[in-house]
């Protein structure tokens, strides 16, 4: 049976590379209290993500409702599939066709932010560069070979790894210090980050809708046990004095 | 009124009676210390897990197709689904964090000794039927480790000679994992096994009532008839099943309200720290929920790493310390079968390590150590010097019972108090 996993793996091109890689991940300072970045966030979701991943367990008119966007601008803006509001984020893209031209269905995207966390996806997002023999002509830091392209290079133009002359042991080595951008994009470098992470931001949001809601609720109820604690103990000493 | 009712049910049924043989008036040592909640406890996470899970089977739907989207679906569109959700999931492994500081009060007061037996017995049963419990609730989220999971776990019958490929195929209702194992599973999980765990619960209650509860001084506080005096009694009022037979001797307490109280106590700390997981961090880094497992099944895609849950974990080290599977197997099977041996393997006649030899504390000490340390092996990326040391700690694993057998039949065991120390 292993062998024949393996075998399928070497096969299907795309999925035998889907393992990590050590690179080290930056971390990803996302605040799910900021509307504003969330809805950000949502925005370039919507309009460079959703063409090719869907997000099929989670409804607009949720997001809409937890984001604090009206029903009506959301479904203007935000919402650009014909779908109604009470539906789920999906696409049109046909799985068949998928595999045929990224080697795998780009994955769902509602939980993805709970598969790799936070600091992967924002480290991910950013370390795309120029590699000519790729397919897309992009590679990347932390998903080696990966069968996306580099999607969000309108905004940050094209990526390419900087690598700088370093003294090793007296010997003269170009080492990777970094990736820099032709300048061709649309922002400046802060503002992708920015953009970059409101989109984490956004991703962490899906991938758990009730977060702040649990967090509020957990604070009651734990307030709620140290009182109860309290009484129990007060009784339980009381009927216990007279055994000793 | 009320009186008249209680008296017209008791008449056709012993409700009181069995209540205060059982929940009331029934002895037990007053120097039961923190040691001896874990009981009430797992009761408590078994409610839980019962109530929460009748909920989720409302919107659970049992299919390869619809499992994952369904537990999103509770996640989401259902009203406090994921507070269902996470108190169910939560408390699977709450129950194993309770159901294993119970077995080690049992180990270290030696609650499984004479007349104990088959207390203990039922005991590991309960534990054996968990264990299958968690695994099969685990599969049904139909994520990626519930999928990996279920094949690594499921193919280790293959390793049984002749039969074992077949039993696979039985288990599995297929060839390969699939929605039809998805389905069975679901059914085990939901009304088989959980009856089969509330039967020996009850079965483990009656038979502690029976002999009644031990305590750490490991001493009997039931007496035979006529050999105390009337002021070496209890002053408390014990139902009549325990005094006609015995003499309960001045130190214990009934069940209501000392126990009770005692055990919500201890209760509303298990419930702090239980809220704080549930509310504050579900996933417990990955340990109650693994990251993969946010990934629907696809068995074209094998995750970087499977791992079991935590509580399967030291298990898992021992299959994998051996290297022939069907004797891996066989070890891990063994591991828990020398458990249930306990009462027939220690030898002694001192209960409580409080007064039996050095030797013995330290031996339950390292057991206690090697056993969460093979948990950590079993449950992190595989490393050469991880194979070595998990065969190191196996065979300590083993060692504690071949070491507990050798020196328990004369062992050097401190002289017993007569009445329970404080």
């Amino acid at each position: 049976m292993r062998k024949l996993i393996l075998l399928v793996c070497l096969l299907v091109p795309g999925l035998a590379s889907a393992a990590g890689s050590n690179f080290p991940l930056d971390r990803a300072d996302y605040d799910l209290t900021d509307k504003a970045s969330l809805q950000s966030g949502a925005q370039t979701f919507m309009n460079y993500c959703l063409g090719c991943h869907q997000m099929q367990y989670q409804r607009y008119q949720r997001t809409f409702k937890d984001l604090g966007i009206p029903d009506a601008i959301g479904e203007e803006y935000l919402q650009f599939t014909g779908d109604k509001v009470f539906d789920h984020i999906r696409n049109a893209m046909p799985v068949d066709s998928a595999k045929t031209w990224f080697g795998a269905p780009p994955p769902d995207l509602t939980l993805v932010a709970r598969v790799r966390g936070a600091d992967w996806l924002y480290t991910y997002l950013r370390t795309f560069y120029e590699d000519p023999s790729k397919p897309f002509g992009v590679n990347n830091k932390v998903f080696p070979d990966v069968g996306m392209p580099h999607v969000l290079q309108e905004l940050q133009g094209l990526p390419r790894e900087t690598t700088e002359e370093q003294l090793v042991d007296g010997e003269k080595v170009q080492r990777y210090v970094g990736i820099k951008t032709d300048g061709s994009g649309l922002l400046s470098e802060s503002e992708y980050d920015k953009v970059v992470l409101d989109l984490v931001n956004f991703l962490v949001y899906t991938g758990e809708p009730v977060i702040l809601e649990r967090e509020a609720l957990g604070k009651k109820v734990l307030f709620f046990i140290l009182v109860l604690f309290i009484f129990v103990l007060l009784l339980k000493k009381e009927y216990w004095r007279d055994v000793h | 009124m009320f009186k008249n009712l209680l008296d017209w049910i008791e008449y056709r049924i012993p409700m009181m009676r069995v209540a205060n043989m059982h929940a009331i008036q029934y002895p037990a040592p007053k120097n039961m210390n923190f040691w001896y909640v874990f009981g009430f406890l797992a009761t408590i996470v078994l409610v839980n897990q019962i109530v929460t899970g009748i909920w989720l089977t409302m919107n659970f739907v049992p299919s390869a197709e619809g499992a994952f989207a369904s537990v999103e679906y509770i996640m989401r569109d259902v009203e406090y689904g994921w507070l269902l959700r996470y108190m169910h999931s939560t408390g699977a492994s709450a129950f194993f964090v309770v159901v294993y500081l119970h077995m080690f009060r049992g180990m270290i007061y030696g609650s499984y000794q004479k007349p104990r037996e088959l207390l203990w017995l039922f005991g590991m049963f309960i534990y054996l039927a968990l264990m299958a419990e968690a695994f099969m609730g685990y599969v049904l989220p139909w994520g990626q480790m519930s999928y990996w999971g279920a094949q690594v776990i499921v193919s280790l019958f293959s390793a049984i000679p002749v039969i074992g490929p077949g039993l696979v195929e039985w288990i599995q209702g297929d060839f390969v994992i699939s929605g039809a194992t998805l389905n069975r599973f679901f059914a085990l999980h939901v009304i088989a096994l959980p009856l089969v765990i509330v039967i020996l619960v009850f079965l483990h209650i009656v038979a502690l009532h029976e002999v009644g509860s031990n305590n750490p001084d490991g001493i009997e506080v039931k007496r035979p008839k006529g050999s105390l005096k009337e002021e070496e009694k209890t002053k408390f009022e014990m139902h009549e099943y325990y005094t006609k037979k015995y003499d309960i001797i001045d130190d214990v307490v009934p069940f209501f309200p000392h126990i009770v109280l005692k055990d919500l106590v201890a209760f509303s700390v298990f419930l702090a720290f239980f809220s704080y997981v549930l509310f504050f961090n579900p996933e417990m880094w990955g340990k109650f929920l693994e990251h993969p497992n946010f990934e629907i099944a696809n068995p074209l895609k094998t995750p970087e790493h499977i791992f079991p849950v935590w509580y399967f974990t030291p298990f898992y080290a021992i299959l994998k310390a051996v290297p022939n599977k069907l004797l891996g197997v066989i070890a891990m099977f063994a591991a828990i079968a020398a458990l249930a041996l306990l009462p027939w393997l220690d030898r002694g006649k001192v209960r409580s390590w409080r007064y039996r030899s050095g030797l013995h504390k330290w031996n339950l000490i390292v057991f206690a150590i090697v056993f969460i340390f093979l948990g950590y092996l079993g449950g992190t990326p595989q490393a050469n010097w991880k194979i070595i040391a998990s065969q190191i700690l196996t065979v300590m694993y083993f060692g504690f019972f071949g070491l507990l057998w050798l020196y328990s039949k004369n062992e050097s065991t401190k002289p017993l108090p007569a009445r329970i120390t404080k």
